[in-house]
């Protein structure tokens, strides 16, 4: 028995050693390697894959990296033989760390096709990236909901109005039997939406005041007390409050959506397929802007914009590169690629990409015609972002649990800036 | 009379002792009964009632189950396969490799075989966030990026616990026995293979417990390390249970946490008996 | 031809460590964001590893977690092998629930734990995310419910291994038990402490799943000069944190971790010998 088992390992130990010194794949000219971000999107983009190839002969691998480790994966990733060729580079950040690696896609046909202003530049003027979605965020309104309470959407126009609404639904909520918003949850399923999204009111607004569009060493936090207005009415209207924030999640707020037991509810329009999935229709829904009491807002529309842009490994193989700009391509102009990509991504920004169903995308381009202003993304140029928001969200959990005062959420959002920066640019 | 009634105090001590043993041991298992409680119940449940037994409500059977073996288009099966291929062969690989060459470093010694000891000790020290860049990289050169290829990197940075722990080992045998077998005429191969290997049963068992428990559960080196496409183990199909944002199922994710540690649960009491006793007589030797 | 037997754990060992761990070091005196792609930076990644009070206070929370759950988890495990030699009823089934947990991986043993923590403040209005001693002793009690069991198991050998005619000869010299204990028992068991604290020192040193999932670091803190200190955070985490921070230059986490390993292995020798001198050759 036991000699046996040794001739096993040893076995064992003899494939091992061989099987390492086995043949190098030999690779064929021209493949595409590319590393996505959004484990959702998986299936669906293998299944492209396998049918690009079929029509084409082109080998498509796509690999996508686990939630909260596309970073870690990257670096790994991008140092093998077979470095991806297509991957993501969609904010300041990102392009510090891989702007070097970005092939310059100015004058290439997708490039060319690109029919919105989602482009990340190098400092040499050159296109590391482009958007390959676009996507809004705001508050999405169950106007089924609102309207039980005695009131429709039009009777929202600014953070007054927005203030009454919601602190009236709430008082009665015991009678009605839904709150007005869903919970703020701070756990990290959730807190992204915060410590991203809603933080972006105040640095759109001051970057405005400033007329800056690039990364800035400090901020000025001019506009916290809007931040701090928004905050306020989240947590104060909401069934989840205080200490018990930190530990929320975000499937709490969808389930509070989803079960028709909150009227509104802060989030992106890459919800929308799973609020129909919930069994939602059009007719109830509307995205609104997030008013937070800033003087003018009743102008304004959507956040619109999106972390998800392409950029081509510059030191690929000219074939690959080659058949990776023809991939792309493909993807935003042929029927089968245009329909992946907005089932699992939203709107793209291509000519002639069909028309997209996202009842929110057609919220904001409403406001957009109305002519209200759209609301960029700023919170792309956060420096040291992961670290950053971190920050903030615990700042915000000890002032949501009465632990701090404002002033600490105010240091995490100013001076942690300017040490993320420092750090990000020593 | 005086002993009888130190008996019978003593009796009422082990007497208490075992009552308040025994709530202990049902707090002990409280957290792995929590996740196959909640792996029967509906995310909302999980969320808002963690601590509560499924009712007709919260009870979703085995959906949670099916969920997380179907989603994707990763056959759940295979990575079950990879992470046992995985976790075997690199076992079976570290026992034998590193009893042998920790036999050396004690018999034989000599300058390169202190060297190697102390340097392994030292490796047990080191973070794997030292070397992870590094070493996807190496392994990547070297094709060491299959489940079939993979345990040599285990063996590499799992050398160091485990001649650590065969080396103490035999330190404390007599080598009388190795001696005589090579008077009869043992080679080295043979005295190794029929006289000292059969001795080391105990501390094979200690080792292998560790580094089974250690590889079975391994996310970052195979997730960084293995062509993830072709390849995942379960702890990293457990992750891709997770959204772009960090959005979980908690039900699909409890359910798989209980698949990933039922067959550890299974084979550890199965072999208890030897598990215990190894443990015991590997490491105490040292 | 013995060497033979060295030769394939040495390859391996050259692989998966030896050529790494060197290239790692190299790789901490550069800017680096590939292991590929670096640029000489001479000591600069190791002045800006000192300069960062984050990594110093993650520096001393660890050398305090490491003490702290080094003696309890020795202490408790001493002492449950000790009570469970001593043949109370159900010895064997708590010997097995006890070793269960060093079953279940780190990152699950986090969140379950997280789960009950919070459960359990719940009660107080509070979160283990809201207080460092919560995230604090919340891990001294994960690792010590986690590791007790391995322990113990080591423990128990070695009180098998305490001769029983030393310890009548004790009685009977009016010995107490306490007496006993210092004298014989403990004098006899320095193998398996040197190993039961070895052990716990490098797995409390080298700690990242739990605590990622347990607290992540948190709750932070802003220190006057505005440097954010992550109070629940060890080496492993910090080490990881500023490789996301840092990402033009990869090399002051590189730099972190191999300052991490110099102090591990300062410590890890002066246990190794303090302990190691005190055992009785037998």
């Amino acid at each position: 028995m036991k000699k046996i088992l040794a001739l096993l390992i040893a076995a064992t130990l003899i494939f091992a050693l061989t099987a390492c010194t086995g043949e190098e794949p030999t690779e064929k000219a021209g493949s595409v390697y590319w590393f996505n971000f959004k484990p959702e999107a998986d299936a669906a983009l293998q299944n492209v894959a396998k049918s690009y190839k079929n029509q084409t002969g082109v080998d498509v691998k796509v690999v996508t990296a686990a939630s909260g480790g596309y970073n870690t994966a990257l670096i790994a990733e991008m140092d093998k033989k077979n470095a991806p060729t297509l991957f993501v580079v969609g904010n300041m950040e990102s392009l510090k760390t891989w702007g070097d690696y970005c092939y310059d896609l100015k004058g290439t046909s997708v490039f060319d096709k690109l029919n919105q202003d989602i482009i990340l530049y190098n400092e040499d003027g050159s296109v590391a990236s482009i958007g390959y979605c676009y996507e809004c965020f705001g508050i999405i309104v169950n106007k089924d909901l609102l309207g039980k309470a005695g009131y429709t959407v039009d009777d929202i126009y600014n953070f007054e109005t927005l203030s009454a609404v919601a602190s009236d639904i709430h008082k009665r909520s015991g009678e009605l039997g839904f709150d007005a918003f869903t919970s703020s949850g701070l756990d990290a399923s959730s807190s992204w939406r915060f410590s991203g999204h809603l933080a972006n009111m105040p640095l759109y607004y001051e970057f405005k005041d400033r007329g800056v569009n690039s990364q800035v060493p400090s901020l000025t936090g001019d506009y916290l007390y809007a931040f701090k207005n928004i905050w306020d009415l989240y947590i104060n209207n909401s069934a989840v409050t205080g200490a018990s924030l930190a530990t929320a999640t975000a499937d709490m707020a969808t389930a509070e959506f989803t079960e028709r037991k909150a009227v509104f509810y802060q989030n992106g329009s890459w919800e929308y397929h799973k609020l129909k999935e919930a069994g939602f229709t059009d007719d109830e829904l509307q995205m609104i802007p997030i008013y937070t009491g800033v003087p003018g807002e009743e102008n304004a529309g959507l956040c619109s914009g999106t972390e998800n842009c392409w950029a081509v490994n510059k030191n690929a193989s000219e074939e690959d590169i080659r058949a990776t700009l023809d991939f792309m391509d493909w993807l935003v102009t042929s029927d089968e690629g245009t329909k992946v990509m907005t089932e699992e991504f939203g709107a793209i920004p291509y000519e002639g990409a069909p028309e997209d169903a996202n009842l929110f995308i057609k919220n904001a381009s409403d406001y957009v015609e109305e002519g209200k202003y759209s609301v960029s993304w700023d919170f792309n140029l956060t420096p040291g972002v992961e670290i950053w928001r971190m920050g903030l969200v615990d700042a915000l959990t000890k002032y949501s649990a009465g632990l701090s005062d404002w002033s600490e959420v105010e240091k995490a959002f100013i001076t942690g800036w300017e040490q993320q920066y420092k750090i990000e640019n020593q | 009379m005086k002993n009888l009634s130190s008996l019978r105090r003593e009796r009422a001590v082990k007497t208490v002792l075992t009552v308040i043993f025994s709530v202990i041991s049902i707090f002990y298992v409280m957290p792995v009964l929590l996740v196959l409680i909640n792996s029967f119940k509906s995310n909302n449940a999980i969320n808002m009632e963690t601590f509560s037994l499924p009712d007709a409500e919260s009870f979703v059977g085995a959906d949670n189950y099916i969920k997380g073996m179907t989603f994707g288009n990763y056959p759940f099966l295979m990575s079950v396969l990879y992470s046992f291929i995985i976790t075997v062969t690199s076992t079976a690989l570290i026992l034998l490799c590193t009893s042998m060459a920790a036999w050396y470093i004690e018999r034989v010694g000599g300058i390169i075989g202190k060297g190697v000891y102390y340097l392994c000790v030292f490796s047990m020290v080191v973070p794997f966030q030292m070397v992870m860049y590094t070493l996807s990289r190496t392994a990547d050169t070297l094709n060491l990026n299959t489940p079939f290829t993979i345990p040599v990197i285990y063996l590499g940075f799992g050398a160091g616990l485990a001649i650590f722990m065969f080396s103490g080992f035999i330190k404390s045998i007599p080598s009388e026995i190795e001696e005589a077998a090579s008077i009869d005429g043992c080679g080295p191969v043979k005295t190794f293979f029929l006289v000292v290997l059969p001795m080391l049963k105990p501390t094979l068992i200690s080792v292998g417990v560790l580094e089974i428990m250690w590889i079975w559960n391994d996310y970052l080196l195979p997730y960084l390390v293995l062509d993830i496409n072709e390849y995942r183990t379960i702890p990293i199909h457990i992750q891709y249970l997770r959204g772009s944002f960090g959005t979980v199922d908690m039900g699909a994710t409890m359910a798989m946490i209980m698949i990933s540690i039922v067959p550890v649960i299974v084979f550890y009491l199965i072999c208890q008996k030897h598990i215990i006793k190894g443990v015991a007589a590997g490491a105490v030797k040292g | 031809m013995g060497w033979l037997f060295l030769l394939p754990t040495f390859i391996a060992f050259s692989i998966g460590f030896i050529w790494p761990f060197l290239q790692g070091l190299f790789l901490s005196f550069t800017r680096f964001r590939l292991t590929s792609d670096w640029e000489w930076a001479g000591i600069d990644n190791y002045i800006q590893a000192f300069s960062d009070t984050s990594f110093v206070h993650a520096f001393r929370h660890t050398l305090l977690f490491t003490v702290v759950t080094l003696v309890l988890i020795n202490l408790i495990a001493f002492a449950v092998a000790y009570i469970l030699t001593s043949k109370i009823k159900g010895a064997d089934i708590f010997r097995t629930v006890f070793f269960m947990p060093n079953l279940i991986g780190g990152i699950v043993l986090g969140y379950i734990w997280s789960m009950i923590f919070d459960y359990i403040l719940s009660f107080y209005g509070t979160s283990i995310m809201l207080d460092g001693r919560f995230g604090f002793w919340g891990l001294v009690i994960l690792m010590c419910w986690q590791q007790v069991g391995y322990m113990m198991i080591i423990y128990i050998a070695g009180f098998q291994s305490v001769p029983e005619d030393m310890l009548e000869a004790s009685k009977i010299d009016g010995a107490t038990g306490f007496q006993a204990l210092r004298k014989i028992i403990i004098p006899n068991m320095m193998p398996s402490i040197t190993i039961c604290t070895f052990l716990t020192l490098t797995n409390s040193f080298k700690l990242y799943d739990q605590n990622l999932a347990l607290t992540a670091g948190r709750p932070f803190e802003m220190l006057a000069d505005g440097s954010t200190v992550r109070t629940t955070e060890l080496m492993a985490l910090n080490i990881v944190n500023s490789f996301s921070a840092n990402v033009t230059n990869r090399g002051v986490g590189q730099a972190k971790a191999v300052l991490f390993c110099i102090l591990v292995v300062g410590i890890g020798l002066l246990q190794l010998f303090g302990t190691k001198s005190r055992e009785v050759k037998n």
